[in-house]
């Protein structure tokens, strides 16, 4: 017995856009600031990272040194550039290589459901029953330290978080009727992957990518410090922090800026990833 | 009416959202006499449930709410937050749509009733618990006993509905508003829930207004019922009036548009054009740009008037109406 | 069997296979290492006469099915092999450290439930100054890198104010007020990050519950806002918040690893960490099935808890 008359027209405010959002604007320009220092290190950095000055051993910032400078008396600015520069390569490197192997086994697995969706997600299901930091530093104990090997195994804890969003947003496009209505044409599964579900599902793997993108800055620096990533000569920002620790309380320049570095990363992707959510993942928005 | 219990004098309802401010009730004046079942009649998004918020005080702090709601000769607008909650539940209560959303799932609902009763009595649990089991039994629930016990999923939603009943009638309120209290429901299970509301009126004597889209249900249940459309009240009237000779042009449409029994299937009559955007809406009446009969005067508000005892009116076809707003004028005003 | 206690049945028939595998992962990391393992513990001093020895102690000889049979046996009898350089059974040296890393942990989780589940369910329910407070809270909680924020407190309370030791340790049964001096730093440090997660999850599982019907019901109902807050809404949104808790205990086992290092406390992390360093393979096994098992055994219990306080898995609508 209703009334069959349209509802009212719910105006919908649409913030289209990742620079729509005030925090995708501020982690996309502060992104692209640090992605600048870390390709133009040696543009940038006002010193020879590794020039030892003995009349500069634990000295204070000056106009010169603005953080100071370390137990040789190398420019702790210039260090931490250089050092930035390899552990946001690792940063990248991780997340990529678990994007590029995590997206795929949960779309498959996502897509074609059943015993092939039992087969991948169940050891990629073991993995996260493990505690992440553990699974890294017992892979790094089997192959030994290494930046690479920090890379790897931030990627091996990455790929299964990657895979299992990819997996989810995967079903929801599975269902959707144009996808259906693919099927029931005869389009080869390969052709409807590649054409309807990956682009549609693959939106909230980028945003979760960008994110733990900025995470995996600190995981970089936690195994470099306990001696497990980066090994000398090469620096990274967790090395720095080792290296700085007997010196803490009379030269804390040493300790602090890296870490600064970090936290800053780890905001800059929270926030693009944030404003990537909102136009790649609707779903998301709500928190 | 000098028996009513809610008086609504000019209440306006705006809330304030990213794209400027929804006007959901404008201007909004009737009154509910003690006793009576008053229907409250229009679409989804029509502010019949926003003015039932705002009589409860229930709105989110994103709403502004002005104009005069009296209850029993009480002013509720402005009035403190903990006068408010102590009304809530005890002289006025509120049955939502949805009887499956509307208990806790992590409680009883023996407990959720008697928590409605030691919230505005001072009684012993045990005397809650015995009022409670009481009032289950009172809206049909069978074996009360061993009902009380029991989370809500365990009840049907015809169950939960009359436990929902059951629930805004623990402190023996003086007006109940119920929201759509049967649209979720199956068809047979609404008749009964209908029935139980008209059981229970004859019984305690409560005031009930009842929100609803569906003339059905007023027809069946109503003393006197108000169209709302857009915000705005269009008309008030005795059911039987109503039905009979409708009067405003949208609730002339609203009738012509229920299916009858001897409609050709597939035929259903839907009113053209759609409903004004409620942010800036244009001024005068909101169903002009859907009305057959518009004219210039539209774009004023007309005033709801009396055109007989117990029939309101607000549309400047009719005369009252003109009377209202020019109380000198009246006979010289013009033929539409 | 109620769908409560299936559900129950059925994670705790779950973490069996996950204990099989992980057991056989941490079997394997000895013969995944590149090269000779055991001519890499030694180091290349050691004559081929060591390393023959070492290999038969170890076992390394015979079959790989037969060497696991006999692992994982010994594993259930409490055997988690010899510590190669002290030689003192693994097992004792887990249940010297293992209390540390407990003690530690546990700690810090009750740190950061303690004040993030209170600030997370103000900040739901009274927008306004605490919820500002709370997005502050949490931004610097996945900004700060736990480790990092232990450096800048020693720095603080260690260096210059002077008020808690830098590092090191005492039993908690020697020296109670001790013992909790040596913790100070650590807990903060490792709490903090978990804390404004926890508040984050608190905060969107009390908005998510405030937002319902039948909260509305409860206000039309007259029930007072504190008792709708604290009674009806936390509850509900118990679920989710206990989950996280337990998915959350994972990642402090983590951070202890790194935590423990810094402050020298003798745990199962820096175990494992110094062990890595001396290439003290069979310790870095017992180390890493420990802190898995813990993890998994956090895990189960964390499921039951859920199993018992989601009112939806009875509905059936959990799986």
């Amino acid at each position: 017995m209703s009334v069959a008359i349209p509802n009212v027209p719910a105006r919908t405010s649409r913030r289209q856009g990742i620079l729509a959002s005030r925090k995708g604007r501020v982690g996309f320009a502060i992104l692209v600031a640090l992605i600048a220092i870390a390709v133009f290190a040696p543009l940038i950095a006002p010193h020879d990272p590794n020039a030892i000055d003995a009349s500069r051993i634990l000295a204070g910032p000056d106009l010169a040194h603005p953080f100071g400078s370390d137990a040789l008396g190398r420019d702790v600015l210039s260090r931490v550039i250089y050092a930035y520069r390899v552990s946001l390569g690792v940063a990248v490197g991780s997340t990529l290589l678990a994007f590029l192997f995590g997206v795929p086994l949960g779309m498959y697995a996502g897509y074609h459901g059943g015993w092939v969706d039992t087969l991948i997600m169940r050891p990629i299901d073991m993995v996260l029953a493990l505690p992440a930091l553990l699974l890294a530093v017992a892979l790094i104990a089997i192959i030994g330290p290494g930046s690479d090997v920090a890379l790897l195994a931030i990627a091996v804890i990455y790929l299964p978080i990657l895979a299992r969003v990819v997996r989810s947003s995967t079903l929801v496009v599975a269902s959707q009727t144009y996808v259906e209505a693919a099927r029931a044409r005869g389009t080869p599964s390969r052709r409807i992957i590649t054409r309807h579900v990956l682009p549609n599902a693959i939106g909230p793997a980028i945003v979760q990518a960008t994110i733990l993108m900025g995470f995996a800055l600190q995981i970089e620096a936690a195994l470099s410090f306990l001696g497990l990533g980066a090994q000398p000569p090469t620096s990274s920002l967790g090395v720095m922090l080792a290296d700085g620790r007997d010196f803490l309380t009379q030269a804390p320049w040493i300790e602090i800026f890296p870490g600064v570095a970090i936290a800053i990363t780890v905001l800059a992707f929270n926030f693009f990833g944030d404003g990537l959510r909102a136009r790649l993942d609707p779903r998301g928005v709500t928190r | 009416m000098s028996d009513a219990i809610l008086t609504l004098e000019h209440v306006d309802v705006g809330f304030a959202t990213d794209d400027g401010t929804v006007s959901a009730v404008s201007d909004v004046s009737l009154s509910v006499a003690s006793g009576e079942i008053f229907g409250l009649v229009g679409e989804s998004g029509c502010g019949k449930t926003t003015l039932a918020m705002a009589t409860m005080g229930l709105l989110p702090a994103s709403a502004t709410v002005s104009g005069s709601v009296r209850f029993q000769g009480r002013e509720l607008v402005g009035l403190a937050p903990e006068d408010l909650r102590r009304l809530r539940g005890d002289r006025i209560s509120m049955v939502f749509q949805d009887p499956m959303t509307s208990l806790d799932p992590a409680f009883s609902i023996g407990e959720q009733i008697a928590e409605t009763i030691t919230a505005h009595r001072n009684v012993q649990r045990g005397q809650a618990r015995d009022r409670a089991l009481a009032l289950l039994a009172d809206v049909g629930i069978p074996e009360p006993e061993r009902r009380y016990g029991d989370a809500p999923h365990r009840l049907s939603g015809g169950m939960r509905q009359r436990v929902v009943i059951a629930t805004a009638l623990a402190n023996e309120p003086a007006l109940m508003l119920a929201d759509e209290p049967t649209t979720a429901l199956d068809v047979t299970i609404q008749s009964q829930i209908l029935d139980l509301l008209r059981d229970l009126r004859q019984r305690l004597r409560t005031t009930i207004v009842l929100i609803t889209h569906d003339l059905g249900v007023i027809a069946q249940l109503c003393d006197r019922v108000g169209v709302m459309y857009a915000g705005q009240l269009v008309e008030i009237a005795t059911v039987a009036e109503i039905f009979r000779a409708p009067r405003h042009p949208y609730t002339q449409a609203l009738l012509a548009a229920l299916p009858t029994q001897h409609q050709e299937p597939g035929s259903l009559r839907v009113i053209p054009g759609r409903v004004p955007n409620l942010i800036d809406p244009p001024p005068g009446c909101r169903f002009a740009s859907r009305c057959p009969y518009v004219m210039d005067e539209c774009t004023i508000v007309p005033p709801l008037a009396h055109e007989s005892a117990d029939h309101l009116i607000a549309c400047w076809l009719s005369e009252a109406t003109r009377a209202a707003a020019h109380p000198a004028g009246a006979a010289t005003g013009g033929a539409a | 069997m109620s769908p409560r206690g299936r559900f129950i049945v059925r994670r705790l028939l779950l973490a069996i296979p996950v204990i099989l595998v992980m057991s056989v992962f941490v079997f394997l990391m000895i013969h995944l290492v590149p090269g000779d393992p055991v001519q890499t513990m030694l180091g290349f001093r050691a004559t081929p006469r060591n390393v023959a020895t070492v290999r038969e102690q170890l076992g390394l000889d015979r079959p790989l099915l037969a060497q696991y049979i006999t692992w994982a046996s010994g594993l259930l009898h409490g055997n988690f092999g010899q510590d190669f350089i002290s030689h003192a059974p693994v097992s004792t040296l887990l249940a010297q450290r293992l209390p540390v890393t407990i003690e530690l942990t546990v700690l810090s989780m009750t740190l950061a439930v303690l004040v993030g589940v209170p600030l997370g369910v103000r900040a739901a329910a009274r927008p306004g100054a605490v919820r500002h407070l709370s997005e502050g809270l949490v931004i610097a909680g996945i900004a700060i890198a736990d480790f990092w924020l232990g450096i800048m407190l020693v720095l603080l309370f260690a260096g210059i104010w002077q008020v808690l030791p830098p590092s090191g340790y005492v039993p908690l049964l020697k020296d109670p007020i001790q013992n909790l001096r040596y913790l100070a730093l650590p807990v903060v440090a490792l709490a903090f990050g978990e804390t404004a997660y926890i508040l984050r999850t608190t905060r969107g599982a009390m908005d998510e519950v405030l937002d319902t019907q039948y909260i509305s019901f409860l206000r039309a109902k007259g029930i007072a806002e504190r008792r709708i807050v604290y009674r009806h809404a936390l509850r509900n949104a118990a679920a989710p918040i206990v989950t996280v808790i337990g998915i959350q205990f994972g990642v402090l086992l983590g951070g202890a690893i790194v935590i423990e290092s810094l402050f020298a406390l003798p745990g199962v992390g820096r175990l494992i960490v110094t062990s890595i360093q001396q290439r003290n393979y069979v310790v870095v096994q017992g180390g890493v099935l420990v802190v898995a098992a813990l993890f998994i055994l956090v895990t189960l219990l964390t499921d039951v808890l859920v199993g018992w306080l989601d009112p939806r898995i009875e509905e059936g609508a959990a799986a």
